[in-house]
């Protein structure tokens, strides 16, 4: 397969433009009078934009705002100001029904803590995104099967989470993640339960889907080897972006 | 998300806790089963009381002789005897009466062969028989000839029959009230219970001249114990009811302000009161069966509500892949309907089995309709969907960032 060179044709993928968050807590234990609420500002004014074939690395402090970066990206939480476009699209347009339909079909999702669902086989895991895309049962299985024999895990498709290590689980919610064949993959701190031996092949496997598949993909992380395994690093500090540009390999 | 396969969903949850669920299920089984049982037994008593309504003949109307009160004397009714055969047979000839029939009682021993049996013998006419809408089940009513000639006939209740004659068929054979022998012309149908308790297959019937001339003997000729009418229809009872009184006023020559020396009985009346107060039972017990249902419900909503709260992260990730809030809705609502029909399913087939050991342990009548099954049914499905909506509810008004970061 050729090497899809997509990074700087046509418009971005994502285009975030002076995002900000505020959380509003209620001061009842914050110790202010009267029932008035604390803000507290993650993001200021983040501005970003990310081409289709990308492979970006998002690093910074906890406390940095780069979850909370990720989660609007991901469609889970929307921004207080500024505007985000994923695919051409006005996120803060769409109904929550439509962010669904994202998330199910454009995003796919990997996290550090795997969160595949308990007692259901990696085979059932890995098909739950097709049923709720109205799939029909036997289809999807036979998709998450094959995506199970793509990472790897075709012998586990009978297994539950808990009888897997923590790096099979990532495979298999990494198959989750591709198995609406999405333009983008987020990873939140894929290796961050991970030992190093893991996190290297983890690793090499978003780097093969990148590669050959063309998959945008963004990941959040604190460790610098995880962050050499992309092609682009953002640092985000305090909720501003500090640094943006290439990973020299 | 297809609807099967939310179904799915539902049921696998429901699988991996199966002592909550059967606990839970439990609760809804019970308040079914209760409102199965205590409506088949409220059902079985308005039947019960319905038979012996109809039992009794239709349209009907009793005299009975004497006042309920006299002054400021309150005798019994029927204590005196004011009714005579001319009464009868002018109500008979009364436009709104279809029939009349006087009849006269007392109690007899009968003997056939070396059986005896002691029950009400009643003198009656012809007429008393198309009244009550009492047939033979062998052997023929007297007729008028009978009565003319006070024949020594008779027709047996099915009880006394029984009694007195077993197994054999007692038509044409001769049994003897006081010692007098009479023809057995036949064998009535089975009527069973009356409103009041009595067991009307245990009498026996003669003609009422024979009654009056052989049998009781009377102090005055030519008087009735109480008369039985039939209106011509239902709607006529009132008019009956009203032509009856200024009929026998006349005939009694009762002046203008003194009271009746007879009763007029409208049993269309009674019968209403009787049915109504099966109906108030059959209600009151439904209602305090649901009581059950409706806590069983409130146990379906406190789980639900349990499983929500659990199952937060699971609702998180499952938002996050791409299920919008109407896929959280169903599954959490169906969890919560496959509770109830399944419950529900259960309880019915538990409460019909209550019904059938009711009815043999204490010989109640129950009666099962596909009604109220189906209105069991209905019930339990309205519970899990009253009860599993707000739950349900709430996890679907879950936002996806905020369940997935619940540890």
């Amino acid at each position: 397969m050729a090497l899809p060179e997509q990074t700087g044709s046509g418009e971005p993928l994502i285009q975030v433009e002076n995002l900000c968050k505020i959380y509003s807590l209620d001061s009842g234990a914050a110790g202010s009078k009267g029932g008035g609420t604390v803000n507290s500002q993650v993001l200021f004014d983040v501005s970003l934009s990310i081409h289709r074939g990308e492979f970006v690395a998002i690093m910074g402090h906890s406390g940095s705002g780069k979850s909370t970066l990720m989660n609007i990206l991901g469609c889970l939480d929307t921004p207080t100001s500024g505007h985000y476009w994923l695919d051409e699209r006005d996120i803060a347009l769409l109904s929550d029904d439509e962010l669904a339909r994202v998330r199910n079909r454009n995003i796919g999702f990997v996290f550090q803590g795997f969160n595949l669902l308990k007692r259901m086989t990696a085979l059932d895991n890995v098909a739950t995104p097709l049923l709720y895309a109205g799939v029909n049962r036997s289809d999807s299985r036979k998709r998450a099967l094959e995506l199970l024999h793509q990472t790897g895990l075709g012998n586990f498709a009978a297994y539950q989470p808990n009888q897997l290590s923590g790096g099979q689980q990532q495979r298999v919610a990494i198959s989750r993640a591709l198995v609406n064949n999405p333009q983008l993959i987020l990873a939140d701190e894929p290796t961050g339960n991970l030992d190093t031996q893991t996190s290297r092949e983890i690793m090499a496997v978003f780097q093969q889907l990148n590669r050959e598949q063309g998959i945008t993909i963004v990941l959040v992380t604190h460790e610098d080897d995880i962050a050499a395994c992309t092609r682009r690093l953002v640092r985000l500090q305090d909720g501003r972006v500090v640094h943006d540009a290439g990973v020299l390999a | 998300m297809s609807l099967l396969a939310i179904i799915g969903e539902a049921l696998r949850a429901l699988r991996l806790n199966r002592m909550r669920t059967g606990l839970t299920m439990l609760g809804m089984i019970i308040g079914v089963a209760a409102v199965v049982l205590m409506l088949a037994v409220g059902q079985g008593a308005q039947t019960m009381v319905n038979q012996a309504i109809s039992s009794m003949g239709s349209n009907l109307l009793i005299v009975v002789p004497g006042a309920t009160s006299s002054g400021a004397l309150r005798s019994a009714s029927g204590s005196v005897q004011t009714l005579t055969m001319g009464d009868a047979q002018a109500i008979a000839s009364l436009p709104s009466v279809k029939a009349a029939a006087p009849l006269i009682t007392g109690t007899a021993q009968l003997n056939y062969g070396a059986n005896n049996w002691s029950t009400v013998v009643t003198g009656v006419t012809p007429d008393y028989f198309q009244v009550r809408d009492w047939g033979t089940d062998s052997g023929a009513l007297f007729t008028e000839v009978d009565l003319r000639s006070a024949t020594r006939v008779v027709l047996l209740g099915q009880l006394t029959a029984k009694n007195l004659f077993g197994d054999e068929d007692p038509t044409g054979k001769t049994v003897r009230i006081k010692n007098s022998p009479f023809l057995v012309a036949g064998v009535l149908g089975v009527k069973g219970q009356s409103l009041d308790g009595r067991d009307q297959d245990d009498a026996v019937f003669i003609p009422l001249t024979t009654g009056q001339r052989q049998v009781f003997g009377n102090q005055f000729p030519g008087t009735i114990r109480f008369l039985m009418a039939q209106a011509e229809s239902a709607e006529m009872m009132e008019e009956a009811e009203a032509e009856m009184n200024q009929l026998l006023r006349q005939r009694h020559r009762i002046a203008e302000g003194v009271e009746n020396d007879f009763t007029v009985r409208n049993m269309a009346a009674l019968t209403a009161v009787a049915s109504g107060a099966a109906k108030v039972m059959s209600v009151m017990l439904g209602a305090i069966a649901s009581v059950s249902l409706l806590v069983g419900g409130i146990g379906i909503m406190n789980i639900m509500l349990v499983s929500v709260t659990e199952r937060t992260r699971e609702i998180g990730i499952r938002m996050a892949i791409g299920a919008n809030r109407r896929a959280i809705l169903a599954q959490f609502l169906l969890e919560a309907l496959v509770i109830c029909i399944l419950g529900g399913v259960a309880g019915i087939a538990i409460g019909i089995g209550g019904a059938w050991a009711v009815s043999q342990a204490v010989g109640m009548v129950v009666v099962i309709t596909l009604g109220t099954v189906l209105l069991a049914f209905a019930f339990a499905s309205a519970v899990g969907i009253f009860f599993g909506f707000y739950p349900a509810r709430k996890a679907a008004a879950l936002k996806p960032v905020e369940a997935l970061r619940y540890e």
